[in-house]
Formats: structure tokens, sequence, C-alpha cells
């Protein structure tokens, strides 16, 4: 049973330096989740728009990773992790990742993930890229190594590796190893990426670099990004939301959220005076 | 500058002698524990080369290493180690070809599919097949593999490689699958949720990721499996036939090179005769091949280090 939906905010506010309404590409519904019996997730509504930034906020525990981990149904994994109720639903199919009868291993296919430590496979640079390819079956040499290749290239990672394909990702820097993380799931297409924390293991230059490097991507693909650095979402994302005790506290245009703040916790949160 | 230190040192912060001497003591200990394991090593190593110098001041080594008969029992002996190698070669190879195929596939199956729950209950089961005396598992081949296998392969003898070689893979499936299995777990979970977030199966991520990641433990488990397959002895006594027989097809009847030895050892050969000496000679060269297996061993895991 679908709780009535009601959003926190009027999802016709308008990201910064857009005359055009935003497009939807999922909507979190009602959503409630259980690691047992541990209730994580309560009523969660949001919207996530289709090439925009959105960012997710908030004390560690609150639920933000939680939340990010049902989009490409991670939590399958673990026994006693529970989707209780609500749903997520993907546009343009209008289905919810959530349903019994969707195949979580299609779900990650369209929605792929970039980690907090960066976990290359213990492989070569180019087969780490060219992983998501061969799960789905491609065995084609040429268009692997295109394919790798523009990876490499979105990830702003070609340049420095196009010499060494064959080196073991491992030998990497811990911010190149991020990148090249960011490459293997930008090589099969996915509809939207989510990162989960992904420079809170890197230097400031290597946070500078993958920054940049989100924002560069969002012209092609959805991105959800759950972060600690509050200056970080303020930075990089175009939507913001907060989220306390597994629920949602407050969503919106991140400026909005930064500077005009509607709830009294977000406020708080915000400006330090709390967590 | 100069600056002043005092050279006095107050009682509360003096050197307490009883502390030093207990540790001391302690170190003592501590290092006779190791060093007798070292000792024994040593030992072994010297009174092996000692008869086998012995021996071979009666037998020339090209001989040893080229004669194709083991016949140092007979009037007109013969002395080539080849005859023992084929057997221990032969039934080593069937045994493996059994373990670790499964063992793997066991590891696979209860590092990354198995439920909590059955893991609980399958690894004792396990560990207890280890743990079954070696002698039992000759009787095993003896008395029930051999004649089943009589049933599908008539020709078979009694006494026979193959039969001693299956029974020697079960033996061993249990090292090969616990210590891959114990690699593969310690495989970080970070790297498995990697795998599943590009969309791969199960199957996938512990083919292509978990296997690879955990290279070197599994290359531990096989050189484990080898040398226990290279070393076993009884079952081969009991079931194989001790007929010293240069063949590699399994299913003859065979010696080994231990099981040569135990016949030795248990037979009433005068000490200091050409026949004892064998068993030096012999056990060098097992032990030679167990050393070549544990510095490849040793190869493999530098070479596969954990890389995660």
């Amino acid at each position: 049973m679908l709780k009535p939906v009601t959003l926190v905010t009027p999802v016709t506010a308008s990201a910064p330096g857009d005359d055009v309404a935003p497009v939807l590409k999922a909507e979190v519904k009602a959503l409630d989740f259980y690691y047992g019996s541990f209730h994580a997730l309560k009523g969660v509504n949001m919207p996530v728009y289709d090439r925009k930034v959105t960012s997710l906020i908030g004390p560690s525990g609150c639920g933000k990773s939680t939340l990010l981990r049902c989009f490409n149904r991670m939590h399958d994994l673990y026994p006693g992790n529970r989707y209780a109720g609500g749903g997520i639903v993907l546009q343009p199919d209008n289905t919810n990742l959530l349903s019994d009868d969707v195949d979580p291993i299609e779900v990650r296919m369209r929605i792929s993930m970039v980690f907090q430590k960066p976990n290359p496979f213990p492989k070569t640079i180019f087969e780490n890229v060219a992983y998501s390819l061969r799960v789905r079956g491609m065995r084609n040499k040429s268009e692997l190594e295109d394919r790798v290749q523009s990876a490499l290239k979105g990830a702003a990672l070609w340049n420095e590796v196009k010499d060494r394909l064959g080196e073991l990702g491992a030998n990497l820097s811990g911010g190149q190893q991020q990148r090249l993380c960011i490459a293997r799931a930008l090589a099969s297409d996915p509809e939207l990426i989510l990162f989960d924390e992904p420079t809170s293991a890197l230097d400031p230059i290597a946070t500078a670099s993958i920054e940049e490097l989100v924002m560069e991507l969002k012209e092609r693909v959805s991105i959800l990004i759950v972060t600690h650095n509050m200056q970080q979402a303020a930075r990089i994302s175009d939507y913001a939301g907060y989220m306390y005790m597994g629920e949602l506290i407050e969503f919106g245009v991140t400026d909005q959220i930064f500077i005009k703040p509607q709830k009294k916790a977000t406020e708080d949160y915000i400006t330090g005076r709390f967590g | 500058m100069t600056i002043s230190l005092p050279v006095t040192v107050s009682p509360r912060l003096s050197k307490k002698a009883s502390r030093h001497l207990k540790e001391r003591f302690i170190e003592f200990l501590l290092f006779g524990a190791a060093a007798i394991s070292v000792f024994t090593t040593v030992a072994i190593v010297y009174v092996l080369v000692k008869e086998s110098w012995n021996f071979f001041q009666h037998v020339p080594l090209s001989d040893f290493l080229f004669d194709t008969q083991w016949t140092p029992l007979f009037d007109d002996a013969h002395y080539g180690i080849m005859v023992l190698l084929s057997g221990t070669l032969t039934s080593s190879a069937v045994a493996l070809v059994i373990a670790i195929p499964l063992g793997t596939i066991i590891a696979i199956y209860l590092s990354e599919f198995a439920s909590f729950r059955v893991r609980e209950i399958a690894k004792p089961f396990l560990e207890l097949l280890g743990g079954v005396p070696t002698i039992v598992y000759g009787y095993f081949a003896l008395t029930l593999l051999t004649p089943v296998l009589q049933i599908l392969f008539p020709d078979l003898p009694g006494f026979s490689l193959l039969s001693a070689g299956l029974v020697m893979g079960i033996m061993i499936i249990p090292y090969v699958s616990s210590l891959s299995e114990d690699a593969m777990r310690a495989v970080p979970m970070s790297l498995r949720e990697g795998s599943y977030a590009m969309g791969a199966t199960r199957f996938q991520t512990a083919v292509k990721v978990v296997m690879p990641a955990a290279t070197s433990g599994i290359a531990s488990a096989y050189i484990l499996g080898i040398s226990r397959a290279v070393g076993e002895t009884m079952i081969l006594a009991v079931a194989a036939g001790m007929q010293p027989n240069l063949t590699f097809n399994p299913t003859e009847p065979g010696a080994t090179i231990t099981s040569y030895i135990v016949q030795v050892a248990l037979g009433d050969l005068p000490h200091g005769s050409i026949g004892y000496q064998t068993i030096f000679a012999a056990g060098l060269t097992l032990m030679l091949m167990t050393l070549v297996f544990n510095l490849i061993g040793a190869w493999l895991r530098k070479k596969y280090r954990e890389v995660y």
C-alpha cells in the first residue's frame, strides 16, 4: 500500500541557470526500509531529476547511504534487509525498482555506483573498466577498446593511464583509483550514477578533481550523491536533501536549502549548531 | 648551546633488575621453542644426506636417475627411482584431478553462495573428512571403492593406483576447500559490492573478482594439496599394491616412494645394507620434491599477494 505522497518542496523550483523545468529521473515514494527490526527509512519521498546532481546530507546514521543503496538494490545482498513499503519509481519506465518482479541485476545495469573507498578489482586498468561490459556479454575486442577509452576519457583519466592500461588498477594513486571506479561505472552507459561519499578517503586535490568530474558528468547522466561534506554538497549539487533519523527533513534547490532553509532542523545542521 | 640534564634517576623510575631477568628468561623460552623446530629440520636433512651419501658411494647417481627398474632386494639389484616416482606422480595426479576441482567448487559454494546456516552445518563435516585416519581411507579404497570400480572396469586388479588415488583425492578435498574458502572469505566485501554494482551475477562475482583477488591463498591451498598427495603413505601402502612398476597408467598396481619406505622400514633388512640405505635416498628425493612445491608456493604467494 502506497501512502499518499506529499513532496516536501514544490518540484517546480528550478535549478540555477536553468530555464526549463527539470525532468524526473526517479522518484522515491513513501519508502520504508528495515535492517532487521531497525526502521532505517521512514516514509521517504524525494525526486531525482534527470541530468542533475542531487545530494543527500545529514549526520552519520541518518539513513542517507541506506536510501542511496536502495536505488541499486544493494540491500538485497544481505539477509534481514527489508523494503517494507513504498518504492522508487524509475522514469521513463514508470516502474517501481523495488518491486519483487524487478531483477536487481537489471537495475544495477542501468543504475551504477561509486563507493566511499576506491575499490578497483584485482585486474588491469583496462579490465577494470571493461568489467561492466564483459558481465553484459560484450566480447568484441575493438568495441571494448572504444568503450573503455571513452569511459576513461569521461572520467578524466585517459591521459594519465593511456600508456599503462595493462598495469594493475591498484598501482594507481587513491584519486586515480576513484576516477578509475567512476570510469568503470560510466563504461556501461548508466542512466543514473550513485556516489556514496566518493571523496571521503581522498586528499583535497583529488577531491577537487572528483568534484569537477561530477559536475561535468551531469551533462550525460543523472547523479545522486551522499556526502558528509556540506561545502561539497553546496558546490556541486543542484538539489539537496537533508535527512535525519531515517526521515527526509527537507528537500529543495541546493541554494535554497543552504541560504534559506524552511525547517529549523535543517538550518541548525547547516549552520553547524548540530551534527 | 648546552642543556643540562639531571643525572640521577628517581627510585620510582629506576630500572628493575627482576623485571629484566624475567624478560630474559621468557625470551630464552620462546627462542628454545622456535629452535626445536629448526634443529629437527636440520637433523632430518643431515641424516637423509649422510645416509644417501653412503648409498651413492655404491650406486652411481646416473643409475639412480635413469635406470628403469627398482629391485634393490633382488640379487640383480637395480635402483631406478623413476619407477617409484612414476607411482607417486600417477597416484598424485589422480588425487589432484579429484581434489582441486571439487575443493575449489566447494570453496566457491561455501564462500559465495551458501547461507550462514548451510555453512555452519557443512564445514564441520568437511573438516571431519580431513580428520579421518588415512589407514581408514586405505581400507575404504581396498574394500569398497576397488570392488565398485571393478564393476565398471572388470580388468582392474585388486590393487591399483586409480583406487588409491581417488580416495586420496577425497581425503585432500578438505585441505584445498578449507584454505581456498578462507582466502576467498578474506576478500573484502567492498570488492564484491563493486562487482554487484556493475550488474554482475553472484557467479560472475565469484569467478571474475573474488577468485582473482584470492589467487595467492588459493595457490597455497593447491600446493598444500599437492604436498599432501605426494607425501601420503598409508592409503597407497594398503590399496595400491606396493609393487614397483614403471607406469603412468593408473589402472595398474604400483609402489610410490612413500609406500616403498614403509615396506622396507617394516621389513627385516640389516641396518647399513644397501637395501636399507635405499630408503634414505628415496626419502631425500621426496623431500626435494616437497621443497620444490613449497618454493613454487612461496613464489606464487609473492607474485599474487593480495592487492586489495
